[in-house]
């Protein structure tokens, strides 16, 4: 009795293990009917291609292959655009490259040049006066308005 | 007709070449008759938008008429098409986009023309450039993609018919929003230049161009928004964004537009990023004509339509022309650009406004990046790769959310340089807040469903999610904190009550309250993505009585009926849904046949609750069975994406109004030397 029920559960625990593995590589994967959707949210009506690669994917899965084979067999099958992301080796690694380069390139540029700016700044401070003058005032009191949005 | 409609394209064509032409005849005259024909030059321009207006009322009057001898009639209508999308016919297909494309830039034209008295010279060069850009299409409708071509042979009795992804009550609405945005880009372009080519003394045409940019930037905003509703309620894929190709194009000169938004302040207060700004609203308006050249021409694929026309080349010329003229012009006159003030702190207002424009360029150059990388791919591999959402989702989202950081953080550092007291005394509650709302997510039981019981150690998409709830949490409590403390001052000094007080300080300065209005429309946009990797699905055969359980509702199927009209035959599916064994509503998703199209098309129907929708699409019929399949989907607080949507474009409304004056203070406080020393300074960006 206690076998059949850790059989069960053992089913059972890689029935939702293997759906997990649907779900996270049908998401990595394009439909090939040119709908542009990811294979598990093609919902076209009378898709010829999505119903069938459901149906490989959970024979592929269900037959224990990797994650690796099962993407590999669908490249063979259907071309390398069946998968939803660049891969990460040879010239398609740079596709995953380029966006961090670039933000810090960027946020690195940036801070460049806040920091040069400061240093070439004159630090001018206003000339200090006995007494104001009422134009001199309101010419301020315009500046630090427009300055300040207040 | 088409006679007629082609003959006021020519003419059209002939009046914007006028109006150029003759237009910078005039700004190059410097003797009085300069003056006349300026003016002549302006007319021109405002009978071209005659031209082109009457044109277009033609081709919606052939929709109507059905009058399919037009190629473009009766490839995009069909006899029992309802009255709205007939009217929609104009926007529905390559020619009809682009001639509609020509009708709002000429009425952009007409506007700018009609309102030339508030600086002449600096308008007539607006002008011409707006011409300019109108010859462009012009030339495309008149030579490339003809709206008025006839078919051979006797008319035919019925048309092709409309997509039937386009029969939406949006699909009337969100192609001119979306177009009114791209267009709407052409007018502050053709001011940046305008007053770049004349040397424009001081900042005047940043002013004038202030409510065109903020309108136009409304009304793309509105239209990608409309896009994602649409997307939703009627592709049935449970989804909003798919990061296709035509999404990315409207999105482009979006967030470059946004940058300028904010980077133009720094120019307004404090005469910096000249040449940052111009350069800033020239790519905007390059990315309006390159996001056309990326869906028309074919080079990248797209769900879209028009994806397969051969006018790419035409807007590569186009963009080519706009490079160089822009580059001549800047090198030519770039000493005019010279900034009045250099930054002085690393932490102020200023910086977090480089660095916001820097991460919207950022974004953008990803966005731009991973939708060319394909091509890029097949020229150096030789063969065609896809980049598709997992790839978008991954790179793109930590952009956001630094950006989602910064705005919260930049409207509470000050102008010039920030203190540590300063940073202490504004963010200290909203960052308790904002890290307080992302423990109870994270302590809370996964069965108060989703969001709570985030565990952002399980999965990174997870951690995203806490992040950008965080985040959205600090900017509501920051914008919160601004509106509290001025509303503070104002009542001290007036007397008012606090909500009055909150009210008229937003009065006071439309857009600088209206701006952060719309930063907590994008943190409540943040919030409806953020429940994304939490949505669940399942998919199910349903005969009579048969129930779906997804999170904590039943799905029971009642019924399914058919139903059938001029224009489409369809199958619905009747579904209850309970929870905790009581009725909340009833779903309709359905199946449609159009029958001039031959198509078929999901309609998914939604319950909305804010906290989650649950979204059932009728997948089809079994055929051995006869009994309909349903998928529902659990999508977790998407309300709040719409929710968020209308509050920024409430934001941007607001910004538009004017200020109203100060309130005098109820007794004028005396001006006295004995100021304490550690009084703190009033408002924000003190």
């Amino acid at each position: 009795m206690l076998g059949a029920l850790s059989l069960g559960a053992l089913v059972l625990i890689g029935a939702s293990d293997n759906s997990v593995r649907m779900e996270r590589l049908g998401h990595q994967m394009m439909c090939v009917c040119s709908c542009g959707q990811v294979l598990l949210e093609c919902n076209h009506v009378g898709c010829t291609y999505s119903e069938t690669m459901r149906h490989e994917l959970a024979a592929a899965i269900a037959a224990g292959s990797s994650d690796n084979g099962v993407l590999q067999t669908f490249v063979t099958k259907y071309g390398a655009t069946v998968l939803a992301a660049p891969t990460n080796t040879g010239f398609d690694r740079i596709a995953w490259l380029v966006p961090p380069f670039a933000l810090v390139v960027g946020i690195g540029g940036a801070v460049f040049i806040v920091r040069t700016w400061r240093h070439r700044s004159t630090g001018a401070s206003f000339p200090v006066k006995s007494g104001v003058s009422s134009d001199d005032l309101k010419r301020l009191r315009e500046k630090a308005r427009k300055e300040t949005d207040l | 007709m088409p006679q007629i409609g082609s003959f006021l394209l020519l003419l059209a064509l002939a009046l914007c070449g006028y109006s150029f032409v003759f237009g910078i005849v005039a700004l190059f005259r410097k003797d009085s008759l300069s003056t006349l024909v300026s003016e002549t030059a302006r007319r021109a321009g405002i009978a071209s938008f005659v031209a082109i207006f009457v044109a277009a009322a033609i081709l919606v009057t052939a929709a109507f008429q059905n009058n399919f001898s037009i190629a473009y009639i009766f490839h995009h209508s069909n006899r029992d098409l309802p009255a709205p999308y007939k009217f929609a016919t104009l926007w529905s297909g390559q020619e009809g986009s682009l001639l509609f494309w020509s009708l709002l830039l000429a009425g952009y034209g007409f506007v700018l023309r009609l309102r030339h008295k508030t600086d002449e010279r600096l308008f007539a060069h607006a002008s011409a450039i707006i011409a300019g850009v109108q010859i462009f299409f012009l030339l495309l409708l008149n030579f490339a993609a003809r709206p008025f071509a006839v078919l051979p042979g006797p008319m035919a009795a019925e048309g092709a018919g409309l997509n039937p992804l386009l029969q939406y009550p949006e699909m009337v609405i969100h192609p001119p929003m979306l177009y009114l945005g791209y267009v709407g880009f052409a007018v502050p372009f053709a001011f940046a230049l305008g007053a770049l080519i004349m040397k424009y003394p001081g900042d005047k045409w940043i002013y004038i161009t202030r409510r065109w940019t903020m309108v136009t930037w409304g009304l793309l905003s509105c239209g990608i928004a409309l896009g994602a509703h649409w997307a939703y309620y009627v592709l049935g894929w449970g989804g909003y964004w798919g990061w296709d190709p035509v999404e990315i194009a409207s999105l482009l000169p979006w967030l470059t537009g946004t940058a300028f938004l904010h980077s133009v302040m720094m120019q307004e207060k404090r005469g910096m990023l000249k040449t940052w700004n111009v350069w800033l609203i020239f790519t905007t308006f390059g990315l309006c004509i390159f996001g056309t050249f990326l869906t028309r021409s074919g080079v990248v694929s797209s769900v879209h339509a028009f994806a397969q026309s051969s006018i790419g080349d035409w807007f590569v010329g186009f963009l080519a022309i706009i490079a160089v003229t822009c580059l001549f012009f800047y090198v030519r006159n770039r000493s005019y650009l010279r900034s009045e003030h250099r930054l002085e702190a690393l932490v102020s207002r200023e910086s977090s406004f480089l660095f916001n424009n820097v991460l919207f360029l950022l974004i953008c150059f990803v966005a731009l990046w991973g939708t060319l990388f394909p091509v890029l791919s097949e020229w150096i591999q030789g063969h065609k790769i896809t980049v598709g959402p997992p790839f978008f989702n991954s790179v793109i989202v930590p952009f956001a959310l630094l950006l989602l950081f910064l705005t919260a953080v930049g409207p509470l550092l000050a102008w010039r340089r920030t203190s540590i007291e300063s940073l202490r005394r504004n963010f200290l509650w909203p960052t308790v807040g904002a890290l307080a709302v992302g423990t109870i997510l994270v302590a809370a039981p996964p069965s108060w469903g989703a969001p709570f019981g985030l565990r952002p150690w399980e999965d990174i998409a997870y951690f995203y999610s806490l992040m950008a709830a965080i985040l959205a949490a600090l900017v509501m409590f920051t914008v919160a904190s601004e509106f509290l403390r001025g509303g503070r001052v104002i009542a001290a000094h007036t007397g008012r009550s606090l909500a009055s007080s909150i009210l008229h300080l937003g009065h006071r300065n439309t857009r600088r309250y209206g701006g952060y209005v719309v930063h907590i429309g994008m943190a409540l946009i943040f919030i409806g993505v953020l429940g994304t990797p939490l949505n669940r699905a399942q998919e199910k055969e349903m005969a009579f009585g048969d129930t779906i359980e997804i999170g904590p509702y039943t799905l029971i199927s009642r019924s399914f009926t058919q139903t059938e009209t001029p224009n489409y035959s369809s199958s619905i599916a009747i579904i209850d849904v309970m929870r905790g064994g009581k009725q909340l509503t009833t779903l309709y998703p359905e199946s449609r046949f159009f029958t001039a199209t031959q198509q078929p098309q999901h309609v998914p129907s939604v319950f909305s609750p804010l906290r989650e929708d649950l979204y059932v699409v009728f997948e089809g019929l079994n055929p051995d069975t006869g009994h309909p399949i349903i998928k529902a989907h659990l999508n977790p607080l998407v309300s709040w994406l719409w929710i968020g949507v209308l509050v920024t474009l409430l934001g941007t409304a607001l910004a538009l109004f004017p200020n109203a004056p100060p309130l005098r203070a109820v007794a004028p406080a005396a001006l006295t030397k004995d100021i304490p020393a550690n009084a703190a300074p009033v408002g924000a960006g003190d």
